[in-house]
């Protein structure tokens, strides 16, 4: 969907509405691992929202969260007007009509014992939608044609099938129920370089002829630039910024991001040549263990500390440039890190 | 030198499928088991016996409980081909007669512990938290107790009978399959297709007898094809020691039971119905051995 | 010019299995200069660990090199018994793997393997390989390299292990340094210090990199010349700015087309190169990229092309090579018959009016 639709639509209601989400873990007596922070975000009917971050950042659990597959410390999660962390049993089993996913392992996603067949048609089975027999054929038929497979394979195993095959498969069967929001988790991360630009654009045309809405959660800040609309960038369980994705690579207002961006390699001799790591010092820290204020300020080529930076935690919110960003000198970010001569 | 137009998208209609893997999982499981030798063996010997077992419902060479259609203690001969025991009964007919025992006894407690190690084994791996906490405490109760005195027991407060050896059998074996369903479904259950299973509106049930315990069944049929073993050789114990199924049924155990007694003087009474038992269970573990390695997924062929 | 530190002549790797012969490298030729960094690109299948591993002469039952010369300093490696080859691996060639973690011994300290490492090539005495081994921690930037000497695998993160790697590579100052997807399990801006520490290490050093990836991008950084392989076979190889600039070879201009690159414009639609790799077992007849081709003739079918300079040393093994393919899209059009074509949208680079030279200058705005 253009940049222009998306805008015009601002005035509906979000599809999907995330409100301060934080997800725990208990790590033995008295810990606990903040795997999500306190994460708000809105997604509109027909966006692709980029997630995105290095291992560690929370945005898998995010992703499980957002589904139910994993219960949310606190927080809520409101789909289509309905707060879906408040369910329980038949209710929220119910809501997941409209919340699909495409997972990331194309060979753990798949039933290895069942046919593609049966696969693609579970969603429909489990909600009663189809019958078996000739209905159930020709949807899970004309599922497959969609992804671009053959139809006539609806009798095969998983096994048959190569990687992007499998994920075709994955795709057809998130689709099986018209959801109003597909959540895609690293779908095309175990997948070949070559292969990864099919599912992209396979992606990309479903959207547009069914009119989805996509969460893009992947590390692979390329290919989720190129499909999202807008991308958020999480560091230890925070969103550090959001930013449209045209406007990412020119512009930054937060460190990390800039970083990031500086560390990611471009498949061209004379920009690589030119360009300059920001050093980033230490390593990221254990989500055990994190930092108080801000959560960057360990490694950050910028941070005041002692100060604000290590005190006291700086809020998301809007930039001059229109990202979203939470850096207490946001300003500084573009002048005071150089990435390219 | 024309360009030929750019392949379509939609020849993406693979011609063939592509990955050289397994042909199917259970096929390629069968070939693999049909190159062991002994596990071959073992499967013949066991249908052999299964046949012997199924033709003594309705023939025997003599009655099991005809008395004295033989001298007693007498050797094997031409016309009884395995001898007589201590009152005079063809021993041969009496250990076909026992075959169906040992066999039935072993099927059928291997068919109970299935089930209740199916259903409690998935019930405590997929709920976990206090479910499993309990179970496996059940579980681990039964299993600090020595089997002969639960068996005993279960014989001594419920009486002598063939239904009641089969459930005392099976009340000291099911906690190996239980723990083992357990296990595995606690892998399992952390699958992506199960959670994909999940996020599409399966309910429970649907996954764990639709998703879980197919993909489990490798590992249970090899635990349930060392049950059977295990059953028969309890059972023989019960009858030997005087507590397994009341006579006049003759069962192995029984059997080699009297013959111990008269060992020195007709050696046949026992070594056959030892013989039998012997065989019987080792063909039984030579089989579980040959499909634990023929199901094995990690075995490189 | 002096003589190559590695010529590699007609490598053929072959795996003897149960379904087949699977024919993973076939026909590799390339060389190697003292200090240089090349690069072997391509996807999962194509041959490039195969080829590294057949350098070392670490390839496993069922597979063998068939046929080939790999020359490493004047000695034929594939000619030298076990013993000799062990001693130059380790030693004037050193390999780091993806995956430091099982690489590394997990109950024994970094320091203790690290030391290992050199004593099994050099007599030094204990307490100046301890020193030594602190030296080369450094080297490789771990920080407080004086105590986590000491540390045992599990207590350092990802790319300090590699570090460690990489360390333990270095010790005995070989010639060739080969990496198998040294940064694929690794976060990307952990990535991009270990490529910036390798780029260092072959500054200070003089070690020449042998960098085996599938990812475009870090070949342009590191790398001065690379191999792209597909299917078991080098289709292309040169200097690192002719082959971005203008790629020859199809697939190599189609794969550079098919990766989302952060600074170009997003509303360009990637290029998807349609169908699959081949089956090394039954492979195609001609070109083994003609069923995915969009630039192929009738001589691709049933001749496989010959590596042949197609610019001043750029290599390609190719029949029509993409100067000719835009000569022919200039006169003629080519029908892209995508699901995204019905929309307007068209793969970069596939339009008839495209300036070749010009192909990747996607300037960001």
């Amino acid at each position: 969907m253009t940049d222009t639709a998306v805008s015009l639509l601002a005035v509906t209601e979000p599809i999907l509405r995330v409100v301060n989400v934080v997800k725990h873990f208990s790590a033995g007596v008295g810990a606990s691992v903040k795997a999500v922070d306190g994460v708000s975000f809105d997604i509109m009917p027909g966006e692709t929202v980029g997630l995105v971050g290095e291992s560690g950042c929370g945005k898998s659990t995010l992703g499980r969260v957002i589904t139910q597959l994993l219960p949310a410390t606190s927080g809520e999660v409101i789909l289509d007007g309905v707060d879906i962390t408040k369910l329980r049993g038949e209710k929220l089993r119910q809501q997941r009509k409209q919340l699909q996913i495409i997972f990331q392992d194309p060979y753990a996603s798949l039933d290895p014992r069942m046919t593609v067949g049966d696969i693609i048609a579970e969603p429909l089975v489990n909600f009663k939608m189809i019958g078996r027999g000739k209905s159930k054929d020709a949807r899970v038929q004309e599922l497959l044609r969609t992804v671009g497979l053959n139809p006539y394979f609806n009798n095969r195993y998983p096994h048959e099938f190569s990687g992007g095959q499998r994920q075709r498969i994955g795709i057809a069967r998130a689709l099986a129920l018209n959801p109003k929001i597909i959540i895609c988790d690293e779908p095309v991360s175990a997948l070949d370089v070559s292969i990864q630009a099919q599912i992209i654009n396979l992606l990309e045309d479903l959207q547009r002829e069914f009119h989805l809405t996509y969460l893009f959660i992947a590390h692979d800040l390329s290919v989720v630039r190129h499909i999202s609309n807008r991308v958020m960038v999480m560091y230890l369980g925070r969103i550090c910024e959001v930013a449209p994705s045209d406007d990412l690579y020119r512009s930054q207002d937060h460190p990390y991001t800039r970083a990031l961006l500086s560390s990611i390699p471009v498949p061209d001799p004379r920009i690589e040549s030119h360009r300059r790591l920001v050093e980033l010092s230490g390593e990221i820290p254990s989500p055990r263990k994190p930092p108080s204020g801000c959560l960057f300020h360990t490694r950050c080529p910028i941070a005041q500390v002692p100060g604000v930076c290590a005190d006291v935690v700086p809020p998301l919110e809007l930039k001059p440039d229109g990202h979203l960003a939470s850096c207490h000198f946001s300003d500084q970010v573009r002048t005071k890190i150089a990435v390219s001569i | 030198m024309a360009v030929v137009a750019a392949p379509r998208a939609d020849q993406e209609f693979i011609s063939s499928t592509v990955v050289r893997e397994q042909a199917s999982l259970w096929r390629d499981g069968l070939r693999r088991l049909r190159r062991n030798r002994l596990a071959l063996v073992s499967a013949v010997y066991l249908i052999l016996l299964a046949i012997v077992a199924l033709v003594a419902l309705v023939w025997t060479p003599y009655p099991t409980s005809a008395i004295g259609v033989a001298p007693i203690y007498s050797g094997p001969s031409g016309s009884h081909l395995l001898g007589a025991d201590e009152l005079g009964r063809d021993l041969l007919s009496r250990l076909m007669a026992g075959a169906q025992i040992s066999l039935a006894v072993g099927l059928l407690s291997a068919a109970i512990v299935l089930g209740i190690g199916v259903v409690v084994g998935l019930t405590a791996g997929y709920f976990r938290g206090w479910v499993d906490g309990v179970i496996s405490t059940v579980i681990n109760i039964f299993y600090g107790i020595p089997a002969l005195l639960v068996a005993l027991l279960m014989v001594t407060v419920l009486g002598r009978s063939f239904t009641n050896v089969v459930i005392a059998i099976s009340a000291t074996v099911w906690m190996d399959v239980a723990r083992l369903v357990r296990g595995q479904t606690l892998s399992l259950r952390e699958r992506e297709y199960v959670e994909a299973a999940r996020a599409s509106g399966a309910r429970n049930l649907k996954i764990l007898f639709g998703h879980i315990l197919p993909n489990a069944l490798g590992p249970i049929i090899v635990a349930v094809t060392f049950v059977i073993p295990s059953a028969i050789l309890f059972e023989a114990f019960l009858s030997y020691l005087g507590v397994g199924i009341p006579p006049p049924t003759p069962t192995w155990g029984a059997i080699a039971s009297e013959g111990v007694q008269a060992l020195r003087l007709s050696p046949h009474i026992l070594l056959f119905p030892s013989l039998a038992l012997s065989l019987t269970l080792l063909a039984f573990n030579f089989l579980g051995d040959g499909l634990r390695d023929a199901f094995d997924p990690r075995q490189k062929r | 010019m002096t003589r190559p530190l590695l010529e590699v002549r007609d490598l053929n790797t072959h795996f003897f299995t149960d379904d087949g012969e699977v024919k993973a490298v076939r026909g590799v030729s390339f060389n190697v200069q003292p200090g240089e960094t090349v690069g072997i690109v391509g996807e999962s299948g194509c041959g490039k660990s195969v080829t590294a591993m057949s350098l070392l002469g670490l390839v496993q039952r069922p597979g063998r090199v068939v046929h080939g010369e790999i020359i490493f300093k004047g000695q034929d490696l594939l000619k030298l018994n076990k013993k000799e080859l062990r001693n130059i691996r380790g030693r004037d060639i050193a390999m780091i793997f993806q995956d430091p973690l099982s690489s590394l011994n997990p109950v024994l300290r970094i320091g203790f393997q690290i030391n290992e490492a050199m004593r099994a090539h050099n007599k030094i005495p204990r307490r100046d390989i301890s020193r030594r081994g602190i030296d080369l921690l450094k080297q490789v930037r771990v920080p407080d390299a004086e105590h986590r000497i000491k540390d045992f695998p599990h207590q350092f993160s990802g790319g300090m292990r590699q570090r460690a790697m990489i360390a333990m590579g270095l010790s005995n100052k070989p010639d060739l340094l080969i990496a198998d997807e040294p940064t694929t399990a690794l976060d990307v801006t952990v990535q991009a210090q270990i490529l910036e520490l390798l780029r260092d290490l072959n500054e200070q050093t003089g070690a020449a990199i042998i960098l085996i990836t599938h990812n475009l991008g870090i070949v342009a950084g590191l790398c001065r010349r690379v191999l792209v392989m597909y299917a078991g076979e080098i289709v292309e190889q040169g200097p690192v700015e002719q082959i971005f600039d203008s790629p020859q070879h199809p697939y190599t201009w189609s794969l550079l087309r098919s990766v989302p690159r952060i600074d170009s414009d997003r509303q360009e639609r990637l290029l998807s190169i349609e169908g699959l790799p081949p089956d090394l077992i039954d492979l195609p007849v001609g070109c083994k990229f003609n069923p995915r081709c969009p630039f192929r003739v009738e001589r691709c079918f049933t001749e496989p092309p010959v590596i042949e300079e197609v610019a001043a040393d750029q290599q390609a093994a190719c029949w029509v090579t993409m100067k000719r393919a835009y000569e022919d899209m200039n006169a003629a059009t080519i029908e892209d018959t995508s699901p995204g074509a019905a929309s307007g949208v068209h793969p970069r680079g596939l339009r008839p009016e495209a300036d070749p030279t010009a192909a990747l200058a996607e300037s960001p705005q």
